[in-house]
């Protein structure tokens, strides 16, 4: 049973997928609008990282998935401090 | 063969539902239906995927016993479940409070409790 194949087409698909969230990222008219595109595009990567880890049996991808879901999470609360304190 | 039909449902849901998120974070009109959907969605849709991992190490485990990556792997992949399920509503939140301080309004709502509650 193998199913890389099937695993790297997900990934094309999330990957089409933070592409469209990247125009939302550029549209976004107020700056939470573009906090939450940035938000949807980090999980899409963890998403991403974890089925190219499944594609190619490398445990490091999901390792790496870990650590980026935790940065982006700080960074995530950073930038709602950020605009709490700062306005618009 | 149950295996490979779990496997696949789950893919397919997990794909299903990020591109709901996408779609909805292009649709919804401001910013805290914009939240919903991206962030409930794509939340959704990741966990079914790291299940999807899990699912596929532990039986590539079962028919392959000697080989520890496979369980190595599903190991990880439950830590990266965990910090998705810890993290990502959080995070939500925090953006929700912080446009509502900023005074973005909610576009169609009748009524904001919030607001009076803090009026006061």
């Amino acid at each position: 049973m193998n199913l890389s194949f099937e695993f790297y087409l997900i990934v094309g698909a999330f990957i089409i997928f933070i592409i469209i969230s990247v125009l939302r990222l550029f549209l976004g008219p107020t700056a939470p609008d573009r906090a939450v595109a940035l938000d949807t595009i980090n999980t899409l990567v963890v998403a991403s990282m974890v089925g190219l880890g499944a594609a190619t049996w490398e445990t490091l991808f999901i390792d790496i998935a870990i650590v980026y879901a935790i940065l982006s999470f700080v960074t995530t609360l950073f930038i709602a401090k950020y605009l709490e304190g700062g306005g618009d | 063969m149950i295996t490979f039909t779990i496997l696949y449902a789950f893919l397919i849901i997990s794909v299903l539902f990020n591109a709901l998120g996408v779609i909805g974070l292009h649709r919804f009109p401001d910013v805290y239906t914009r939240l919903h959907a991206a962030t409930k969605c794509t939340t959704f849709g990741t966990i079914f995927m790291t299940f999807a991992v899990i699912v596929y190490s532990g039986y590539m485990y079962y028919w392959n016993p000697g080989q520890d990556h496979y369980l190595n792997m599903a190991l990880h992949t439950v830590g990266a479940l965990v910090a998705i399920l810890v993290t990502n509503p959080t995070g939500a939140h925090a953006i929700a409070r912080a446009a509502h301080k900023v005074g973005i309004k909610p576009k169609f709502a009748v009524i904001d409790e919030l607001e009076k509650k803090e009026a006061k």
